[in-house]
Formats: structure tokens, sequence, C-alpha cells
């Protein structure tokens, strides 16, 4: 047999290599701080109030986020609007009803396969089916759709989640004073889980926020020069403003792109915040 | 009142109440099959409809990729290529890095330093990769440019790396998962033996957990092949068959986004090739999950 080792390395390597793991650790979050950092610099001096109620423009400092952001908004309430209840009723279905069993199985494969199948091709899913199958064209519904299908997993495994932390034996607590099912989960597990579910649907909605490729495949504009009027509406979204700034030659717009990146992220950072608050208390509820 | 009817009455109710709430919950869950089925059935009647116009030997054997010009070739090739190149150049920056990170988490830190670090590092998969794809285009690009002259504006190399540290937390994650599954008999017989601490971890839990790491690498790979925004912003449209990382190229997923974003009118030829695509993709990605699931299954099952 292979001996272990000739003699042991001495301290000083095993430290060096300690160090070197470490770095591994900061080096690329610091790296991502310096670039978000950069971006700061770049597109600060750019947001303003005129810059968050301005219609796209030819002239990049008279262009701003308005269309995009309320394009945004309506998009990830109608997705939430959509994914959390679906998503919740699965997960329910899931854990509270069909444990085991084949079907049980399927669904639960077929979600864990789901959630691997790359942006874009829910994308063109979207296009088929909700824009051209349904005819809902190329509208605010049909972006929330997709985006919707595509976020279900999340919603499905936090939830899941959140509903095997309940202690089971509140569940036959319940049951045995003679509650059936459906009052086990709606009046003992889903108001103890409601936490864990929050959490999962603001990730849920954070992944949502900054998803472009789909939207861009299935027909969000670049250039909106209206408010949408209703689910029916052509829309852009904060990403696809972003990645069409972006991709411009001159230099004028890649600060409104730094800009609208920095409105991105402040509201990603605040869904977080939330998110994680609302975990922390979740735990401490559960006398963790 | 006669006893025992309402009772039997409201119970009667309450049973039926009850199916009805089952079946709409297994309804939700079918939902999900139904979103499977439906990528198929789209992905599948595109791509048959393709090749009844565009033959397979095309499709495997030509060398070019150019269904946007008057001198058409279907071959896959170049757009292989350049998902080939810019996913290796990420998966070169997220293993070293990711495995690494993973020891130190699974291995060296205390479990308050981890509970700081691990969320983040998490925090370089949650920032949207459109974010990413502008550090790649407006900031690294530049920045290599200076060191290297021959390095096109378009090019494979900033997007590879910048999708790399993207891709970090999910070879961390599962590979620590993987370590620290590695019973601690073991390290304590490698230990006993008289091994140090760096014998222990390479000789001992890193190959132990070598199925683990596996499925992470997998796993990656096959998320860097279905990233999208940051190759379609800062590798450029141009699908040429080469292995050059300062050349621009061009994805699968980046050709889908310029096609698709164009006014090509539906059912001609131009619109089923993103389909067809789209489906080579599918299978790449669909390959990729199962294995890395079935390896990660071999690491949790012992």
């Amino acid at each position: 047999m292979q001996r272990l080792s000739r003699r042991p390395p001495s301290r000083a390597l095993e430290r060096a290599f300690r160090g070197l793991c470490l770095l591994a650790v900061l080096l690329p979050v610091a790296l991502l701080g310096v670039l978000l950092f950069d971006v700061i610099r770049t597109g600060i001096a750019r947001i303003d109030v005129e810059f968050l109620t301005s219609f796209p423009s030819r002239r990049p400092e008279e262009a701003g986020i308005l269309a995009a952001a309320v394009g945004s908004l309506w998009l990830v309430t109608l997705t939430a609007a959509f994914a959390v209840p679906i998503g919740v009723a699965t997960a329910i279905y899931l854990e509270e009803y069909a444990r085991t069993g084949r079907l049980a199985g399927l669904i639960e494969i077929n979600i864990s396969n789901l959630a691997g199948v790359p942006s874009i091709i829910y994308g063109l899913l979207g296009l088929e089916l909700f824009v051209r199958a349904l005819a809902l064209g190329r509208s605010l519904i049909a972006g929330a759709l997709t985006l919707a299908l595509l976020v279900l997993p999340i919603v499905i495994m936090a939830t899941r989640e959140a509903l095997r932390s309940v202690p089971a034996s509140l569940r036959e607590a319940a049951l045995a004073l003679g509650a059936t099912p459906w009052q086990v989960v709606r009046q003992v597990v889903l108001p103890i889980a409601v936490p864990g579910v929050m959490t999962g649907s603001i990730l849920a909605i954070s992944r949502a926020i900054g998803e472009a490729a789909p939207l861009l495949v299935l027909g969000a504009l670049s250039y909106v020069d209206f408010l949408p009027e209703g689910i029916r509406s052509p829309f852009s979204a904060l990403p696809i403003q972003i990645f069409n700034w972006t991709r411009r030659p001159q230099p004028g717009f890649a600060v409104d792109a730094a800009a609208g990146i920095i409105v991105l992220m402040a509201t990603l950072l605040v869904l977080n915040a939330t998110a994680i608050l609302t975990r922390n208390r979740m735990q401490k509820r559960l006398g963790r | 009142m006669p006893p025992g009817r309402p009772i039997r009455r409201v119970r009667r109710v309450r049973r039926l109440g009850e199916a009805i709430i089952e079946r709409g919950l297994l309804g939700s869950a079918l939902l999900s099959i139904l979103t499977t089925v439906a990528i198929l059935v789209i992905l599948g009647r595109n791509t048959v409809d393709f090749f009844a116009e565009v033959s397979l030997a095309q499709f495997v054997l030509d060398t070019q990729w150019t269904p946007l010009f008057a001198d058409k070739h279907y071959g896959i090739w170049p757009l292989l290529a350049g998902t080939f190149l810019t996913s290796a150049i990420a998966i070169g920056v997220a293993l070293p890095f990711g495995l690494l990170a993973a020891i130190y988490l699974g291995e060296f830190a205390t479990p308050r330093m981890r509970a700081v670090l691990k969320p983040t590092l998490e925090l370089l998969a949650g920032v949207p990769t459109i974010v990413y794809g502008y550090f790649a285009l407006v900031t690294l690009t530049p920045l290599l440019q200076r060191i290297m002259p021959g390095l096109a504006g378009f090019n494979a190399l900033s997007p590879g790396i910048v999708m790399g540290i993207m891709i970090i937390p999910m070879i961390t994650s599962l590979g620590e998962d993987a370590i620290s599954a590695v019973p601690r008999t073991l390290r304590e017989a490698a230990y006993a033996l008289g091994a140090g601490k760096l014998a222990t971890v390479f000789r001992v839990v890193v190959p132990t957990a070598m199925s683990g790491i596996a499925a992470s690498l997998v796993l990656a790979i096959s998320r860097a092949v279905g990233e999208t925004m940051i190759v379609a912003i800062a590798a450029g449209q141009q699908p040429r068959l080469t292995l050059d990382p300062r050349e621009p190229v061009e994805t699968m997923t980046a050709y889908i986004v310029q096609v698709a974003k164009g006014d090509t009118p539906t059912g001609t030829l131009e619109y089923r090739t993103i389909f067809v695509v789209a489906a080579t993709l599918f299978v790449i990605t669909f390959v990729a999950n199962v294995a890395s699931f079935r390896l990660a299954r071999r690491y949790r099952g012992r």
C-alpha cells in the first residue's frame, strides 16, 4: 500500500496552503467588489430624478429608465402572482399529500430537471406557447408567464424546505384532534411555514428581476417611450434596457448602463436583505 | 333535530372539499410536467421541420454556420466551438477557485467563519448575468487589451473569465457538501497513521469526495454552456470554427438571441434554426444535469 506521506510537511507549507485556500474564497468576492465599485463610480453621477423619470433617448445624457423600471415592476408583480400560488400548491402536494409514490417521484425529478434548463430555452417556450399559440403577442403577460415558469422550481424547492422544517408532532397533534388533511395544512403547517415561503418567493422575484435572455427572445422592446397600459401592452425591462445601452458604441451610453446597473443592484439588495431578515425571524420562531 | 344526520352531511361535504383541494394541488404539480412536455414538443417539432429541409449530414459535417447569409451553410461546429471555448475558459477559472474555496470551507474554516464566508461567496451567483456581461465588455476587455494587444473587442477570453467567476459558488457549494460528507473516522485514521493535514486533504479527503466534486464540475459545465447574456454581450456574433480565445466567436445561446431579436418571420428555415440550436443545447445540458445528479447521489448514498 502507498504510504500516506514520507515525512510530515512543515507547518509553514500547511499554513501557506491554508492561506491559498482562503484567498480562493476572498479574491473572487473582492474582485466583484472592485467591479461594482467601478460601476458605482461611473454611473452614480448619472442618477437623479430626471434619469428615473425619463424615457429612453437618442442622446445618452437625456435617456432615462422610467419605461424599463415600470415594465420590470409590472413583470415581477405578475410573475409572483402566477408563480407563488402554483409553486406553493405544488410543494404542498409533494410534501403533505404524496410524499411517496411513483407520480410524486416523477414530478420531483421533473422539477429538478426544469431547474437546470437554460433560461433562454424558456424564452423559446414563451415565444411559441404564449406569444404565438395563445396569441398573447409580445406582451407583459406573455413575459410574466414565461418568467413564472422559469422561477417556479425556486418557489417549489424553498416552500418544500419550509414545510419540511415544520415538526411532524404538530401535524400529528392536529390529526389526533380530528382535523382533516387540508385543515392541518391550512391552520397548522402553512402559518408556521409562511416566512420560509416568503423567503423563497423573494428569491424567485430576485431571479426574475435580473433575467434578460428569455425576455429578449420573446420580444421585449429595447426602445419604449410609453408606460404599459395593461397586461397586453408591449414592454421593456431593466435588464433589457441595460443590455441595449451596454451594446451602444457611444461612451455616454456605457454611463447610462452603469447607472441602470446601480438601480438594478440596489433593488436586489433591498429584496435580499428582506429575505434574510425574514429567514432569521423564522429561525427564531422555531427556537433554533 | 335527529342526532347524527347533520354531522354526517358535514362530513360528506368536508370529504368532497378535501378531494377537490387535493385534485387542485395535484393539478398545480402536474403543471411542471406539462412545462417539460411543452418544451420537448416545441423543440422537437421545429427540429423535425428543420431536418426535412436540411440533411443531418450537413448539420454535423459542414464546418460553416451561415443561415443568415446568401450562401447558406448549416454546420453546427462553429457554434459548438464557440460554446466550448467560452465554457472551457470559465471552468478553467472556476474549478481551481471553487475547489480550493470548498476545501477551505470544509476543512479549515471555523463554524463562525463559514457562516460568514459561505453567504458572501454566494453573492457571486446572485448578481444578474446582464451585470456580468457589462463587466466583461466594458471593464475587463479593455483591461486585457492593454496586456494582450492581439485581443479583439469581442473575444472568448473576457466573457469566459467573467462567467468563471460567476460559477465559482456552484462548484464550492456542491464540493463542500461532498467534503463535509467524508466520514471523520477516515481523517482520524489518516492522522493516526502520521499523515499531516495536507496529506490527509489530498490523499484521503479529496479522493473520497471525488464523485461529489465531479458532480459539481459537471453541473458547472451545464451552467456555462447554457449561459446567455455574458457571451451575447461580450463574445461577439461571428460563428467561427476557432479555439483562439482572442478572437470573436458566437455561442449557441448568443445565436438564439441574435436571431430571435431580429425580425425573422415565423415558419422560415432561419426561424427554425434557433430551435435546432436550442434542441442541441437542451440535450447537452440535460445529459450534464443527469450525470451530475447521478454522481452526487453516489457520495450521498455512502
